[in-house]
């Protein structure tokens, strides 16, 4: 059975453990609390997942497609995010799923949007290696050769180039639960976590 | 900084850290853990910097050990610091002392804070206090005191060194 939540980063600092004195840097996440807006069943969709919902607020914030989505299934209140998690088997539909449902030493993999970097160069975007910088070089940061002359006449599609960078979905995978406040629900996840403060994450069960 | 990260950190900060900054000579008393036994190390030297805020604050202890330089980098906060002793105020112009990484023998040295008379009388009566001192969990009060000579110091330093400039300026034009 796979776990999921949706949450919020708010940012990273380290924590002390008492006993052993070791300092674990971690990533501190608000999770939850996450109404199942809607079951997904093999018989019915065709695949089994649980549709959870995230970020309370009013209504004039959504579409009528969005607002109705929600009444249709009974749910109070209105949400920002609609994610869904397959595999889901435990949960309920009209229930909450809570920062609960992880427990300190799981291993989840996080995704989430990652920080835009803008338009950046091969070497920072592709890892790239540069050129000599002294000896009359002219070609310290530049691409290097994006293919052959007459034949083919053209650049291949796929070469990698400078342009646009980050801002993109990005998983991380492995990370352990570290600590689980269920008072203010709060999961603390060890290591860093894919987006910016602020920014949305879906957590799920990793293995 | 969200509220949430501040508390978290806000509930690790130790008390009864006494007051030090760079160039003063502190001792660190270091839990080691071998095994199953724990046991208590010493570390002593100057402190070469501070560095960070809250619980991730950490310092930067130098010391000479057998004529090889040895740094060693300690959270300010961590549960494995037994106690923190200072053992002499550091006179420095600097709040990180990386110089110190280039010299040797007597030129590695830091000059010791001078006081004048009436400050060493603050001091010695604000130190009775502190001289009590025995666990680490005490309160923050005794840690705190010695905060006032240091900055009534710093005042004394500003205000003789221009007077000292004007008389010497008219002595001057007369000549």
């Amino acid at each position: 059975m796979s776990k999921g939540i949706i949450g919020k980063k708010l940012g990273m600092t380290s924590v002390f453990d008492a006993e052993t004195g070791v300092a674990t840097p971690v990533t501190v996440i608000q999770a939850g609390p996450c109404p199942v807006v809607q079951v997904r069943t093999a018989d019915a969709d065709g695949y089994d997942a649980v549709q959870l919902a995230f970020d309370p607020v009013p209504m004039r914030k959504l579409s009528k497609g969005e607002a109705g989505h929600f009444a249709k299934h009974g749910i109070e209140g209105w949400y920002r995010h609609v994610v869904e998690f397959r595999d889901n088997t435990t949960a309920v539909q009209g229930e909450s799923v809570t920062v609960e449902t992880f427990e300190p030493g799981d291993k989840v993999k996080v995704s989430g949007v990652g920080i835009g970097k803008g338009f950046q160069g091969t070497i920072k975007r592709h890892n790239f290696h540069r050129g000599p910088v002294t000896h009359g070089s002219h070609n310290i940061r530049k691409p290097g050769s994006i293919g052959a002359s007459a034949t083919p006449s053209r650049v291949f599609k796929g070469i990698k180039m400078a342009g646009r960078m980050g801002g993109k979905r990005v998983t991380q995978v492995g990370l352990t639960v570290h600590a689980v406040d269920p008072e203010q629900n709060l999961l603390l996840l060890k290591g860093a976590v894919p987006g910016p403060k602020n920014g949305v994450v879906e957590i799920r069960s990793w293995k | 900084m969200s509220n949430v990260i501040e508390t978290l950190e806000r509930n690790q900060l130790r008390r009864g850290i006494p007051q030090f900054k760079a160039g003063d000579t502190v001792r660190v008393h270091f839990q080691v853990i071998e095994g199953q036994r724990r046991r208590i190390q010493v570390f002593e030297g100057i402190v070469i910097k501070r560095q960070g805020s809250g619980a991730r604050e950490t310092f930067t202890v130098r010391k000479q050990s057998f004529g090889v330089g040895v740094e060693r980098t300690f959270p300010l906060h961590s549960p494995k610091i037994e106690k923190i002793e200072v053992q002499a105020v550091g006179d420095v112009n600097r709040a990180k002392l990386y110089y110190l990484r280039g010299k040797v023998g007597k030129k590695a040295r830091v000059r010791e804070k001078r006081y004048s008379a009436s400050e060493r009388t603050l001091q010695a009566t604000q130190e009775l206090p502190a001289a009590t001192e025995q666990s680490v969990v005490e309160p923050e009060a005794p840690a705190e005191l010695p905060e006032e000579p240091a900055a009534e110091s710093a005042i004394d330093v500003e205000a003789e060194e221009p007077t000292a400039d004007a008389e010497a300026v008219p002595a001057g034009d007369k000549s």
